[in-house]
């Protein structure tokens, strides 16, 4: 077990250094093929060439590429400062970058917004989970039925339609119509009950997405599962149906069900972007989204650096869950 | 079974009927009587602040101004900033030694003491101006603003290696040679070593100009050019928050998220004639989606738009069917245009520049940039209507807005015969990826130039790397684009304050460059020279006229709109009004609310 956790993290370090690389090359290098100056894109209307030097400076644009990968590694354990022009600014451990639009470290940023999205992707998964695998268990064991049906056809639109869509529809009926809710998100350490009450639309509409899609994969692999021999011979056992689908058709479900959670909530912990700029959420996902926006090349690195050591941690999490869902696995 | 069916069959029904009542109520609750003569809600009607002071009256002390925004400032740090709508905001927590008249229209753009007890004693033919300082003018901490701190603030201009980013007008007309290296790596042992400028006592402060130039004093009305003190300077973290000289201070800023302003207490309003301070606090609260903002904005959340870029699409729409007497209608100040890179063949022949704006068809131009009231006016010239100068659409050698309006084949073609190209020519058309009102502009030209045999493609590039794609003039040669959408606004309303680095060949540069066109012509360069140092009013206005028109001969340009906007005020909004000096914005600084517990 330890020596699969050692492999499995190594290869994690491994992933990330590559993902890095990956980042900077399509922000550093493909701009420098193309001819382009990205410092000129930092100095605003009057390039002067002192500023456009500074930024140069500071950025590191004019060290080799791995030089500004392994500076960028250093920074992370030992922190980093940056020099130019007769300043200067350090940026303390773990320091994942310095933005120099916001003038900003990109680390207190990213925990500035991360419990946001947190709180989203959690949320809503519970949700999902609730309602998207109990449709989908139902749907399997009244299938052909007109709840089955139904209940289809709402994944069905659940999965067709975007959250840039379902979220304005939300807002507009239940917010700017009904006046149901406030629709505004409020900090949890400023109220919670405002802060519920501003997340419960955007819970319910990522969940609407995922519950979609959890109610037909669960009912697809609940109906295939119900057909094995084991379920049969439970069934001729003279188990109780509560228990043979609670105890050994459940169990094989999960399975499945696990490995798509695990991968989703990662995706999410790195920003919901959709859904955080739907309902203005103060998250990862808006936060990266405006740093594409404006090129904000450290906070895009930073974001992206959460996310896939989220769904990294989250697959990994998952794998070791497996072993006790399913004693069959066995971690080595 | 049956039973079940029935049952589904009512749940459906009834969730349909909710499903549609919900919506009716949506739009039900959107329905208004508005017109333009004000609405029972309290607006003060369709364009009622258009130039002239809505509700002034009906200010009152107190309560939470609340701003929305899309787009957060370049940076609040004044030496730094470049956002038109950054340098309006500006006044609520920085002042300078002259500013903008706070009066609608016109007025707005003229210059009155702020700091300052007068305008500039000019002496030494437009070569020496001296400001006295107001008695009475205070840091947030209550110790007095000096001479050299507003020397200082000025200074922070140099330091372009570390403060980059804002404008560098009084950098280039003071220091011309490049000699001062800002105060970061400046030696002398106060910091202030820049000779242009003399505070011989803490009251009083004089600018030594190597040569005259009759907008100085528009450049120290520039934000830029408001004081920051020493021992406040975070050099490049300033930005985050700006030690106040205004009414307001900085109580939290979180970049992209939410920034709010509180009195400043040490402010006395008997220092300050131009600031009213009306609301207590100041909030904006940033939005990654416009739709959203603008619905905030119709739903009363919000007060105004901070970026005074006008609406979305969609909220425009529908605050234009609902809540019309909740809309201004100004003109931006900005044109947008095409222009033509001499450098890429067949451009450097003024008959094929000709060509293109002959045979362009402006109505579809103006339909594709939003149409005449989103879009704006028909652009006949290249001098914005609000800079001195301007004539508007009376100028317009080309009858852009007249007989040529749909484009004319005929001359087009003519034109085309006479730049050797009878059978029309290919080219590339550069625009920017992130603005689909160019984009849409651009496949205007496109259909309308096959019409006179110009076959254009359309070259879509990062628009977050325009000054490295279409300012670098080797590039634009090199992908051959002899058509770039592009837009242009006032620095400060004067031709120098627009049209110096697009027409000047000075300002030619190898990256960063403006002047698109590539303009070299020394009568250009010559009335330029003439303006800066011609001091009357009528001698400038008359220069400007002559820039604009020796601009429009060169066919460099094909101008599309003098741009309008779409602009939102709240039912709440008092002593509201569009001013010239910040490009039709409304002027922030002295917005009040009618009713401050709102």
């Amino acid at each position: 077990m330890l020596a699969y956790l050692i492999r499995r993290l190594f290869a994690a370090a491994v992933m990330l250094v590559v993902i890095v690389m990956v980042v900077f090359g399509i922000f550093f290098l493909i701009p420098k093929w193309a001819g382009v100056d990205i410092a000129l894109s930092f100095v605003g209307k009057q390039a002067d060439p002192a500023a456009v030097e500074g930024v140069r400076e500071k950025l590191g644009l004019g060290d080799p590429i791995y030089a500004q990968v392994w500076e960028f590694f250093k920074g992370i354990f030992a922190g980093r400062t940056y020099t130019g022009g007769g300043d200067s600014i350090h940026c303390a451990a773990p320091c994942f970058g310095y933005s120099f639009r916001s003038e900003q470290a990109v680390w207190p940023t990213l925990t500035d917004r991360f419990p946001v999205t947190l709180a989203l992707a959690l949320g809503a998964a519970v949700l999902w989970l609730i309602f998207g695998v109990s449709a989908g268990v139902l749907s399997a064991l009244k299938r052909g039925s007109l709840w089955d049906r139904g209940a289809m056809v709402i994944a069905l639109s659940g999965v067709s339609l975007p959250i840039y869509f379902t979220g304005m529809l939300a807002l507009s009926v239940f917010v700017y119509g009904l006046d149901l809710f406030d629709g505004q998100f409020v900090p949890l350490e400023d109220s919670f009950s405002g802060w519920f009450g501003g997340m419960i639309l955007p819970w319910v509409t990522l969940a609407f997405l995922y519950a979609a899609m959890y109610a037909r994969i669960t009912r697809a692999t609940m109906l295939e599962i119900l057909g094995e021999d084991y379920i049969r011979t439970a069934r001729a056992k003279g188990l109780k149906e509560q228990t043979v689908i609670g105890k050994h058709a459940m169990r094989s479900t999960m399975t499945p069900l696990l490995t798509m959670l695990g991968m989703d909530l990662g995706a999410l912990i790195g920003g919901a972007i959709l859904t955080e700029t739907a309902f203005s959420l103060p998250g990862l996902g808006q936060a990266v989204l405006n740093a594409i926006k404006n090129q904000d090349l450290p906070v895009i690195l930073g974001v992206t650096l959460i996310t896939s050591l989220a769904v990294l941690v989250a697959n990994l999490v998952v794998d070791i869950l497996y072993a006790v869902i399913d004693p069959r696995v066995r971690l080595a | 079974m049956t039973t079940q069916r029935t049952s589904g069959r009512r749940k459906q029904a009834l969730a349909a009927a909710v499903a549609v009542a919900a919506l009716l109520t949506t739009a039900a609750c959107g329905g208004g009587g508005d017109d333009d003569k004000g609405s029972s809600s309290g607006a003060a009607g369709f364009d009622a602040a258009n130039n002239k002071v809505a509700q002034a009256s009906a200010a009152k002390k107190g309560g939470t101004l609340k701003f929305g925004a899309a787009q957060d400032a370049d940076s609040w740090d004044t030496t730094r900033g470049y956002y038109g709508m950054m340098w309006n905001f500006a006044r609520y927590y920085s002042r300078q030694l002259v500013t903008n008249k706070a009066e609608p229209g016109a007025a707005g753009a003229e210059i009155t003491p702020d700091l300052a007890t007068a305008t500039a004693k000019v002496t030494d033919d437009g070569k020496t101006y001296t400001y006295t300082l107001r008695d009475g003018v205070t840091w947030e901490d209550g110790k007095p603003i000096t001479s050299k701190d507003v020397k200082y603030g000025i200074e922070r201009v140099w330091a372009q290696d570390v403060l980059s980013g804002g404008p560098t007008y009084l950098k280039d007309v003071l220091d011309p040679k490049g000699e001062y290296k800002g105060p970061y790596k400046d030696t002398s042992a106060d910091k202030l070593g820049l000779k242009a400028i003399d505070t011989p006592d803490d009251k009083t402060i004089v600018f030594h100009l190597p040569q005259a130039n009759s907008d100085f004093e528009e450049m120290l009305a520039l934000v830029s050019a408001s004081p920051v003190r020493q021992d406040m300077d975070t050099k490049a973290k300033y930005g985050l928050k700006p030690f106040s000289s205004g009414p307001y201070k900085f109580a939290s800023y979180s970049p992209g998220k939410d920034l709010k302003l509180v009195r400043n207490t040490s402010w006395k309003q008997a220092s300050d004639p131009l600031r009213k301070a009306y609301p207590d606090e100041i909030t904006i609260k940033f939005f990654s989606d416009a739709n959203q903002l603008d619905q905030r904005l119709l739903n009363g959340d919000l007060d105004l738009d901070l970026n005074q870029t006008g609406m979305s699409p969609q909220g425009r729409t529908t605050a234009l069917k609902q809540h019309k007497a909740n809309l201004d209608n100004p003109v931006s100040g900005y044109v947008r245009y095409a222009v033509f890179p001499q450098s890429v063949k067949p451009f450097d022949n003024v008959e094929c520049r000709k060509a293109v704006i002959l045979g362009a068809d402006h109505v579809s131009l103006q339909t594709a940039r939003g149409g005449p009231v989103a879009g704006g006016d028909i652009g006949t010239n290249m001098l914005p209507p609000s800079v001195p100068g301007a004539e508007g659409q009376k100028y317009d050698p080309y009858k852009l807005a007249g007989d040529n309006k749909n484009g004319n084949v005929a001359d087009a073609k003519a034109a085309l015969k006479a730049c050797g190209q009878p059978n029309g020519f290919k080219t590339t058309i550069a625009v920017r990826n992130n603005k689909p009102v160019e984009v849409a502009t651009a496949q205007s030209l496109q259909a309308s130039l096959k019409k006179i045999g110009i076959t254009a493609e359309i070259d879509q590039y990062d628009g977050s790397q325009t000054a490295g794609i279409i300012g670098s003039p080797s590039n634009v040669k090199t992908k051959g684009y002899g058509i770039i959408i592009m837009g242009w606004g006032p620095d400060f309303p004067s031709v120098q304050g627009f049209g110096l680095p697009l027409w000047n060949s000075k300002y030619i540069a190898q990256s960063g460059n403006n002047n698109y066109a590539l303009i070299n012509d020394k009568t250009i360069d010559g009335l330029f020279s003439s303006y800066v140092t011609t001091l009357d009013d009528a001698g400038k206005t008359k220069i400007a006229t002559e820039i604009n028109h020796k601009v429009m001969e060169g066919a460099y340009y094909l101008p599309f709109v003098f741009e309008r906007f779409i602009n939102w005020r709240s039912d709440n909004l008092a002593n509201v009004y569009t001013t010239d000096g910040y490009s039709g914005q409304y002027d922030f600084v002295n917005l009040g609310l009618k009713n401050p517990k709102k």
